[in-house]
C-alpha cells in the first residue's frame, strides 16, 4: 500500500515535471523573440550586433522611437492603421454575420454560395491587386483611408463569414422559434437572440479579422502612397542603403504590437464565455 | 380564445411522410393531449400549428382564420418547448417581456403584466436572475410565464415536463392544469406520457404514424379503445390481451381460450358481431379483476384458477402475473390477497368491462 502510494506520487512527480518544463519550453518559445524586439528598440546602435549579445542595455534610450514616429512618419501610419483596421473589422464582421445568418438559417444560395465565398481567398491576392489598383485610380479610391477599408472588408469577409457560419450553425434553433413564436420578427430575432447569443463568436471574428488587416502589407504597399499608408508598408524604409535599421524597426513593431494586445484582453471575456450555457435543460 | 381547427393535413420530411391527413376541431378553451409513441407525428402537428413548420397541404384555422401562410408572430399562440429555450443572455424579465418589448407596449403596462404573471408562477423573486441561475422546475415556470404574459389565443406544449424528475412532474402537472382552470384559453399539449394525457385533457387526440388513431374524452378512450393500438397504449399496467376462439351460444356468447382452457361466457351485451369459431383477443384491464371470494360467482364474472408467476407490490395494490390458457396476464389485486408466487389463485375476471378485438384488424369488435 504504502509503496504504491510512494510510486504513484513519483509517477505524478514525472508527470508534473514533463508538464512545467513542456510548458517552460513554449514560453520561452513565445516571449523572447518578443523580448528580444522590445530589447533591441531601447538599446543604444552600438549594442545591436555585439559577441556576446546584450541582453540588458546599460544606457536605454527612446531616441528609436522619436525617429521611427516622427522621421519615419510611424505616428501618421498609427494613426491609419488603426482607422482602416477598426473600420474594416466593424463592416467585415457586421456583414459577414448577417451573412453566415442568412447562410446557416435560410440556406440561402442552396449548398454551394457558403464554398463560394471562401473560394474568395483560394485567388492568390497578387492575382486581384492590379485590377483593384486601376479600378481605385479611376474612382478616386487611390491612397485613400475609404479605398483601403473597402478592400480589406472584402478580403476578410470570407473569414468572418466562415467564422459566423460555424458558429450559428451549432446554435440551438429552439430559441430562434421560441423568438418567432414570441412574435420578433426574423429581423428582430436576428438582432436580440440570435447575434446576443453568437457574441463569443463574433468577438472571435472580430479578433481574426483585426490581426489580419493589421499585419497586412502587400494592398497598402500597392495601393497606398503618401497619405493613406499604413504601419506595416514603413517597416520597407528600415532595410536601405544604409544598411538596416534595427533600432527603428524594433521600435515600431513593439508600436505596433500594443493594440493587437490591448484588443485581445479586451474580448478574451467573450471569447472564453460560454453564452449558451443555460439555455437548454441541466 | 379561439378554436382551432385542422383539415387534411400532410407533412414531410423528405422521404418520411410524419403527419398523413389529420383531421381535428379543437373548440375554444379546451385542453387537447395529442399522445402516441415517438414519431407518431404529434411534435410536428404541433410545431405546423405553431408556424414553425409548413403543411405540404392541408388546412389550419385559428379562431376561423385560416392561417397557412402566416407567419408564427401573426398567429398569436404561445409554445412552451421542451428544452424550455429561454433566452440565457436574458433576465427572467427579460425573457417573459420579449414578446412585449417586441410590440413596444408601453413599460409601465409591461412593468406590470410581468409582474403579474411571474406573481402566479411564484417566480417574482427571481426577475432579475439569468436562466442558467435557475433549476429546471424555475425555467419550466419562466418558460410558461412567457407564453401566459402574452394572453394568446391557443397554448402549445411541446412534451413541457420530459426533463424534469418525477416529483416535480407530478407538480407541475398540477399547476398546469390548475392554469387551464385559471385562464381557460385553448390549449395543445403533446406529450408521449399516457399519464399526462389522462390527467390533463379534456380530449385525448391518440396518434400513430402520421394519423389519428382515436380521439374522445380520456375515459372514453380508456374504457372503449377503437383499436389493441389505444388499448394497449392507454393504461398502466396496460391492458391484457388474450387470444381466444368465439363460440356461439343460445343466450349469447362465450371465448374459449386456447386449445382446452377456460371458456368465459360473455355478459349479454357484450356479444359481437364476429361469427361462431372466429379467431377474438379478449382485452381485460389488471385492475377488473379481483381476487375470488367465498362468494359464488357474479353475473357477468369469470373465475378462473391459475399460479402466480410473478409478484409486484406498489404498496396497497400489488401486480400478480398468471397465466391464462398459458398467455401471461396480470392482476391488480390488494397486496394482501397475493403473498409470493408460485401460489395458486382463484381470480374473477369482470368481463362487463372487456373488449373484444379481431386480431387481424386489430379493431375492438361492436359491443
Amino acid at each position: 500500500m504504502a509503496r504504491a502510494l510512494l510510486s504513484l506520487r513519483a509517477g505524478s512527480l514525472r508527470a508534473g515535471f514533463a508538464r512545467v518544463l513542456t510548458i517552460g519550453l513554449f514560453v520561452i518559445f513565445v516571449l523572447v523573440p518578443l523580448y528580444w524586439v522590445v530589447i533591441t528598440s531601447i538599446k543604444p546602435s552600438s549594442d545591436y550586433l555585439t559577441t556576446p549579445p546584450v541582453w540588458f542595455p546599460a544606457n536605454p534610450t527612446i531616441v528609436h522611437y522619436t525617429a521611427a514616429l516622427f522621421s519615419y512618419r510611424g505616428l501618421q501610419g498609427l494613426i491609419n492603421s488603426l482607422i482602416i483596421a477598426s473600420a474594416a473589422t466593424l463592416l467585415s464582421t457586421l456583414m459577414g454575420t448577417m451573412m453566415a445568418y442568412s447562410l446557416a438559417r435560410f440556406n440561402t444560395g442552396g449548398r454551394h454560395l457558403a464554398l463560394w465565398v471562401l473560394s474568395q481567398r483560394f485567388l492568390p491576392p497578387v492575382a486581384i491587386v492590379l485590377p483593384i489598383f486601376l479600378l481605385f485610380r479611376t474612382w478616386g479610391l487611390y491612397d485613400t483611408l475609404t479605398g483601403l477599408v473597402l478592400a480589406y472588408t472584402f478580403m476578410t469577409l470570407p473569414l468572418s463569414v466562415w467564422m459566423m457560419y460555424a458558429y450559428f450553425q451549432q446554435l440551438p434553433k429552439s430559441l430562434e422559434e421560441a423568438a418567432w413564436v414570441d412574435g420578433l420578427s426574423r429581423w428582430q430575432t436576428f438582432w436580440m437572440v440570435a447575434t446576443p447569443l453568437a457574441a463569443p463568436g463574433v468577438a472571435a471574428a472580430a479578433v481574426f479579422v483585426f490581426i489580419a488587416v493589421w499585419t497586412e502589407f502587400f494592398f497598402a504597399l500597392i495601393l497606398t502612397s503618401r497619405h493613406a499608408f499604413t504601419l506595416p508598408t514603413i517597416f520597407r524604409a528600415f532595410l536601405g542603403f544604409q544598411g538596416a535599421q534595427y533600432g527603428e524597426a524594433c521600435a515600431l513593431a513593439t508600436t505596433s504590437l500594443a493594440p493587437s494586445i490591448i484588443l485581445g484582453m479586451l474580448v478574451q471575456r467573450h471569447l472564453v464565455r460560454g453564452l449558451t450555457l443555460g439555455a437548454i435543460r441541466g | 380564445m379561439a378554436n382551432v381547427r385542422i383539415g387534411a393535413l400532410h407533412k414531410s420530411y423528405g422521404s418520411v411522410h410524419a403527419v398523413r391527413g389529420v383531421d381535428l376541431d379543437i373548440p375554444d378553451g379546451e385542453f387537447t393531449v395529442l399522445v402516441g409513441p415517438s414519431g407518431c407525428g404529434k411534435s410536428t402537428l404541433l410545431r405546423t400549428i405553431a408556424g414553425l413548420e409548413v403543411a405540404d397541404s392541408g388546412d389550419i384555422e385559428i379562431g376561423g382564420e385560416i392561417v397557412n401562410n402566416m407567419r408564427p408572430r401573426d398567429r398569436d399562440v404561445a409554445m412552451v418547448f421542451q428544452d424550455y429555450a429561454l433566452y440565457p443572455h436574458m433576465t427572467v424579465f427579460g425573457n417573459i417581456s420579449l414578446s412585449l418589448r417586441a410590440r413596444r407596449m408601453p413599460k409601465p403596462e409591461i412593468e406590470e403584466r410581468v409582474k403579474r404573471v411571474a406573481g402566479m408562477l411564484g417566480v417574482r423573486p427571481l426577475l432579475e436572475r439569468y436562466p442558467r441561475q435557475l433549476s429546471g422546475g424555475q425555467r419550466q415556470r419562466v418558460a410558461i410565464g412567457r407564453a401566459m404574459v402574452r394572453n394568446p389565443r391557443v397554448f402549445l406544449f411541446d412534451e413541457p415536463l420530459s426533463n424534469l424528475d418525477a416529483q416535480l412532474r407530478d407538480d407541475m402537472r398540477g399547476e398546469i392544469k390548475r392554469l387551464h382552470q385559471e385562464v381557460a384559453t385553448t390549449m395543445i399539449y403533446v406529450t408521449h406520457d399516457q399519464v399526462e394525457a389522462m390527467t390533463l385533457a379534456d380530449r385525448i387526440v391518440l396518434l400513430r404514424d402520421g394519423v389519428i388513431e382515436q380521439q374522445g374524452a380520456p375515459l372514453d378512450l380508456f374504457e372503449r379503445p377503437a383499436t389493441l393500438f389505444v388499448a394497449g397504449f392507454l393504461g398502466s399496467p396496460r391492458m391484457n390481451f388474450v387470444k381466444g376462439k368465439l363460440e356461439r351460444t343460445a343466450g349469447g356468447a362465450r371465448v374459449r381460450l386456447g386449445d382446452g382452457g377456460p371458456i368465459l361466457d360473455l355478459p349479454l351485451g357484450r356479444d359481437s358481431g364476429a361469427g361462431e369459431g372466429a379467431d377474438v383477443i379478449l382485452g381485460f384491464r389488471p385492475e377488473h379483476v379481483r381476487h375470488a371470494t367465498a362468494d359464488p360467482v357474479a353475473d357477468g364474472q369469470a373465475r378462473v384458477d391459475s399460479e402466480i408467476e410473478l409478484v409486484q407490490p406498489t404498496g396497497s395494490r400489488s401486480y400478480a402475473t398468471f397465466r391464462l390458457a398459458g398467455q401471461p396476464a396480470i392482476a391488480e389485486l390488494q397486496t394482501q390477497d397475493v403473498t409470493r408466487a408460485g401460489e395458486r389463485i382463484q381470480v374473477d375476471i369482470n368481463l362487463r368491462r372487456a373488449v373484444l378485438f379481431d386480431p387481424g384488424t386489430g379493431k375492438a369488435l361492436p359491443e
